[in-house]
């Protein structure tokens, strides 16, 4: 059945013309890209926007390139391109591997990576991932362009730090010097098609230095900066990893919901931790089981 | 706020005035009358809205018909034109679907999956359509069918419609 509520649909040729109608608009609008959460939530009534500026006429928007020493992935990139993509597929492995745990085949090839950030919910799986790889988002807005590091991008469930008239345009996503390995780990009722219960990204770094980062057990994606600082410098072993799992409940805060409880969360998100760390430290080293194998 | 649009179905040109709120998946069935996208959660988790947009499958609940102006989907009506493909006899041999609810969207997503991985393994093969339910067979009698119809067949026998744009 259609939406109920009334809006109005613009698609601009330009990122200046976008914004001019954002800026128009004011808090009524909504810049719609992928729309596999937005749409869904205009029927479910969660948001009723006046105006959506659909963005995906905008030209320089649908491009995965290098620059420097970033992977830029445009705002229109979608998951299923991140998959095709040979850079991610030889450089970001972890991109890719957390590409493929989100939600299915149809929904990644309409949904954006960017989209997935700006929706904002506690489980989304780019967070963690781009946590780790100490991302930067570019926006592009009335006062011109900024870039935000995703450190300061998650400002609450479904809150960014995006401002009224801006729009994103890319995520640079950097290439962390030297080899790495890495390891998504995503817990779901089952395996398949389903939002995270808990989900572990852990990206191992030369010279025993290690970035571990949590999506859905607190209000946004977390970096575990205690677990880090912990650990950085130290040979992994099982005695350090029982120390990190100690400091967890310091870094997250889980709760219960119709997905799993508190309890469940806490519990896994060990497990995850665990398994996910000795997974990207092997890989580190050119072991460790392949890309996409389910650790839990 | 009415919008016209052109839009490709099955290989038919539609020009068609369509409202914000109208999504693909109400226009095709209440407007170009193809009934073969269900709707089922219409939230995007059943998969039984599935059509082809540009020869990749999308939730047709959960795009406006308006977004879709100027591009082209295909649904089983298109895909068997002329006649059933491989896959659908495959489906009717291996006893692959019951109340026929899932049907489209899951020949759809296996047809995806197979123009692109002719020998999927049956992994895969449960990866491509984890995001189509059905609460009939169990799955086991669907792997079957799209193993069996990428073990009798070359990727040449197959419906390549929703081939590839080659994308780096």
């Amino acid at each position: 059945m259609p939406i109920t509520s009334d809006f109005e649909y613009a698609r601009p040729k330009t990122l200046a013309e976008a914004c001019e109608m954002l800026a128009r608009a004011g808090r009524g609008a909504q810049v719609l890209a992928g729309g596999t959460d937005l749409v869904g939530w205009m029927r479910d009534e969660m948001v009723a926007p006046t105006l959506l500026v659909d963005i995906k006429r905008i030209p320089g928007l649908a491009d995965v390139f290098v620059r420097g020493d970033c992977l830029v992935v445009g705002a229109l990139i979608t998951f299923t391109r991140l998959l095709e993509c040979v850079v991610v597929r030889e450089h970001f492995p972890l991109v890719r591997e957390m590409a493929g745990t989100m939600a299915s085949v149809g929904i990644r090839n309409r949904a954006t990576l960017a989209g997935n950030i700006c929706s904002a919910v506690p489980s989304c799986d780019g967070g963690p991932v781009l946590l780790a790889y100490e991302a930067r988002v570019g926006v592009h807005g009335p006062a011109g362009a900024r870039e935000v590091p995703i450190t300061e991008w998650f400002q609450g469930p479904r809150k960014t730090a995006l401002l009224p008239g801006e729009i994103v345009t890319e995520i640079a996503i950097p290439l962390p010097s030297g080899a790495h390995g890495g390891c998504y780990v995503k817990l779901g009722r089952y395996r398949g098609e389903d939002l995270a219960q808990a989900s572990v990204a852990v990206l191992a770094l030369p010279e025993r230095r290690y970035r571990v980062a949590f999506g859905a057990v607190a209000p946004t994606p977390v970096r575990a900066r205690r677990l880090e600082a912990l650990m950085n410098g130290r040979v992994l072993d099982d005695a350090l990893i029982g120390e990190a799992r100690r400091l967890i409940p310091e870094e997250t805060a889980p709760i219960t919901d119709i997905r799993a409880s508190r309890e469940y969360r806490a519990h896994m998100l060990g497990v995850m931790f665990d398994r996910g760390v000795r997974a990207a430290v092997a890989r580190l080293s050119g072991g460790g089981p392949a890309h996409g194998t389910a650790l839990i | 706020m009415k919008h016209p649009i052109t839009l490709n179905v099955n290989g038919e040109e539609w020009e068609l005035d369509v409202e914000s709120g109208e999504t693909l998946l109400d226009v095709l069935r209440t407007r170009v009358g193809v009934k073969s996208p269900k709707i089922g959660c219409e939230r995007g988790d059943c998969g039984s809205c599935t059509a082809l947009l540009d020869g990749k499958t999308v939730r047709s609940c959960l795009i406006l018909a308006v977004e879709a102006d100027g591009h082209s989907v295909i649904t089983v009506e298109g895909l068997s034109k002329n006649g059933p493909t491989e896959l659908q006899k495959s489906f009717v041999a291996a006893n692959a679907f019951q109340c026929g609810f899932c049907a489209p969207g899951t020949i759809l997503a296996a047809s995806e999956l197979l123009a692109k991985n002719p020998h999927p393994t049956r992994e895969e093969v449960q990866e491509a359509i984890s995001g189509n339910l059905c609460r009939c067979t169990g799955y086991v009698a669907i792997i079957d069918a799209v193993l069996e119809v990428s073990r009798r067949a070359g990727a040449g026998a197959l419906d390549a419609k929703g081939k590839e744009r080659g994308d780096a």
